[in-house]
């Protein structure tokens, strides 16, 4: 048994200690309702306040997160996150206010939001935007499904089948499925863009559309991006942009001007709101002219405009065919809109654009840097990322073990296994927010660990060495799950 | 790498047994996908498969895969006891960790051990 460096919050508890006290009751006693309703058998922990604070203040310090240091976690974007979106999204306006109050209220709320709707369409390109998904993977089935919607209203009945790159990301065939669609997967050429030769024989009247992440999972931007456009069009399919490497396109390229139908963005990756082990996310959408009547409901609109005397008023309007409603409200608004709209007001269009040309120069460098070291198979200029292969012939070493070994050097390792068309896939993106310095750090790391792989590779099979607890076994953890702290007394006597 | 002789071999690293007609995934495949976690079939005994059809999927710590059937037919068996262990289709592939057993032979297109080696060389790096 390795050992326990801190028990868990259950395991504190000790019966009768307690962290508040409650006031008497200033009101008249009644009997409950019904008692049957009640449980007492819930173990809730009992613990001092002071007991509390210092079991997680210690469990926090066992983590890394991008306030600690470099996070090259390939696909995430995990750039710094600006603390003053921490004030904003605190304000006392958008901190204590409530989704279903009159809109004559909240009208600072809804300006935001309407900023932010159109800011987000003017970046893309897009004529309609909703906010409401939210996360990255909800803003695909959102669009999916005003896919989906488009063609029923037309009619057009037997589009069945969603076209996929294989260097798509693994929502986006998720997605699809979540909608009965039949996912036809596109290889990609040499290059690492999609193989022009298959998608054309795969393009026919029952194409849904295609969903195309671009710059890829290799973190090239696909070179022809226009001729796949057109034969998916040409053949009455939409295009679905997977927004999540926006962070490389950002005043560069307009999605919606290439002639996508719809995408969604990741606030959380692109625009700076904290995200990581699972939220929280925030996934807006766009679309072109055709679908904005199946936009989901409500968006945020201007409900009577301004005269001389007063402003336009900011409430809630329905598009004509709409899907209908994604989300219980109108999205993750404190923890993802704010902070988005904070970061977007900030940086300016010039700003945006800076923000891309660094994370693409950065991803250069280092893929420069790591070139001859590493194997990069798909060898070109890159956008915000870079994959290389994490292995040496005539060595046992792999991609997990240099994950794990960079963590004895302070790093997030990148990450691994991903995508699934490159052996022992290194998924590398830097983002924009790391200095020079920083990268080569970073660089001057791997290097070193390649020459470990060669001379101790025991080093890396062992590794990390420094952390609080060694090599996880993942294997263990994934076929023997455990999946509640405490299981109820009688727990045989109930399966 | 170990590619028995006396079975049938698909691109996707499915093998069938033509004499018991059961089907599986290869020495190389399970070597490819690492240590498998988590094995579900997909389809039931006395069913109708079509070549290329899902019959089981399949989830290592580093990957997931479909496994299609190489041949068509009716399923005659399911090897039930599979899901419990997923750790078998690492240490016994072509034995204990067959899958399922379809009526039916193989097609043109399957190769046989020879053929699959070399496929196989081709794709390793």
């Amino acid at each position: 048994m390795p050992t326990i460096l801190e028990p868990t919050i259950f395991e504190l508890s000790s019966p009768g200690r307690t962290g508040v006290t409650m006031p008497a009751s200033d009101v008249p006693h009644t009997d409950l309702p019904n008692e049957n309703l009640l449980r007492s058998d819930l173990p809730l922990p009992e613990l001092a306040e002071v007991d509390v604070v210092r079991h997680y203040m210690k469990l926090s310090k066992f983590n890394y997160s991008v306030d600690d240091g470099f996070y090259p976690l390939g696909s995430c974007t995990m750039k710094y996150n600006p603390k003053i979106n921490e004030d904003t999204c605190r304000l006392p306006g958008f901190l204590y206010t409530h989704p279903l109050q009159p809109i004559e209220t909240v009208q600072g709320n809804l300006v935001l939001m309407f900023e932010l709707q159109e800011w987000l369409k003017e970046i893309s390109g897009f004529a309609g935007m909703t906010l409401q998904p939210a996360a990255g993977a909800h803003g695909e089935f959102t669009g999916v499904l005003m896919m989906a919607a488009y063609h029923k209203s037309r009619g057009d009945s037997k589009r069945t089948k969603m076209l996929i790159p294989d260097a798509a990301h693994g929502t986006n065939p998720a997605s699809a499925g979540m909608l009965g669609m039949s996912v036809v997967t596109i290889p990609s050429d040499a290059r690492g863009n999609v193989d022009l030769k298959a998608l054309a024989a795969a393009c026919d009247d029952t194409v849904v559309g295609m969903m195309v992440t671009n710059p890829n999972t290799l973190g090239m931007f696909d070179e022809h991006m226009e001729e796949v456009i057109k034969l998916v069009k040409d053949c009455g399919g939409l295009m679905y942009g997977d927004g999540a490497n926006l962070n490389a396109l950002l005043g560069i390229v307009r999605p919606g001007d290439l002639g996508f139908d719809v995408m969604h963005f990741n606030l959380h990756k692109t625009f700076s709101v904290p995200h990581g082990g699972g939220g929280p996310g925030s996934g807006p959408v766009g679309v072109s002219q055709r679908l904005v009547d199946f936009l989901p409901s409500p968006l945020v609109g201007i409900v009577e405009e301004a005269d001389e005397n007063t402003a336009p008023l900011y409430g809630f309007v329905t598009p004509k065919n709409s899907i209908g409603r994604m989300k219980a409200f109108h999205g993750h608004f404190g923890g993802g809109l704010v902070r988005a709209y904070t970061y977007i007001s900030m940086h300016g269009p010039d700003g945006l654009k800076d923000i891309s040309q660094y994370a693409v120069l950065n991803a250069n460098y280092l893929q420069a840097k790591l070139r001859g070291t590493y194997t990069i198979p798909y060898d070109r200029i890159c956008m915000h990322e870079f994959v290389a292969e994490g292995q040496f012939a005539g060595s046992d070493v792999r991609a997990l073990d240099i994950a794990k070994r960079l963590m004895d050097y302070n790093f997030h390792p990148p990450t691994n296994y991903f995508p699934l068309i490159v052996h022992e896939a290194l998924m590398i993106e830097p983002t924009e927010t790391e200095n020079k310095d920083t990268l080569d750090r970073f660089a001057d790391a791997l290097i070193k660990i390649a020459e470990e792989a060669k001379t101790q590779p025991e080093l890396l099979h062992d590794a990390p060495h420094i952390t609080p607890f060694g090599r996880m076994d993942e294997v263990k953890a994934a076929r023997e799950l455990v999946l509640c702290c405490w299981l109820p007394e009688n727990y045989e006597t109930l399966t | 790498m170990n590619v028995p002789s006396n079975l049938k071999y698909t691109k996707s690293d499915e093998w069938f047994d033509p004499s018991s007609g059961a089907v599986g995934i290869s020495d190389f495949a399970q070597s490819q996908l690492s240590d498998i976690v988590f094995v579900e079939i997909l389809v039931e005994e006395g069913e109708e498969v079509t070549v290329g059809k899902a019959i089981a999927s399949v989830e290592s710590v580093k990957a997931s895969a479909e496994i299609y059937a190489p041949v068509a037919g009716k399923v005659s068996a399911v090897n039930k006891g599979l899901p419990d262990k997923p750790e078998i289709l690492n240490s016994d592939p072509f034995g204990e960790g067959w899958m399922i057993k379809i009526e039916g032979s193989a097609g043109s297109e399957m190769m046989d051990a020879a053929a699959y080696e070399q496929d196989c060389a081709g794709r390793a790096h």
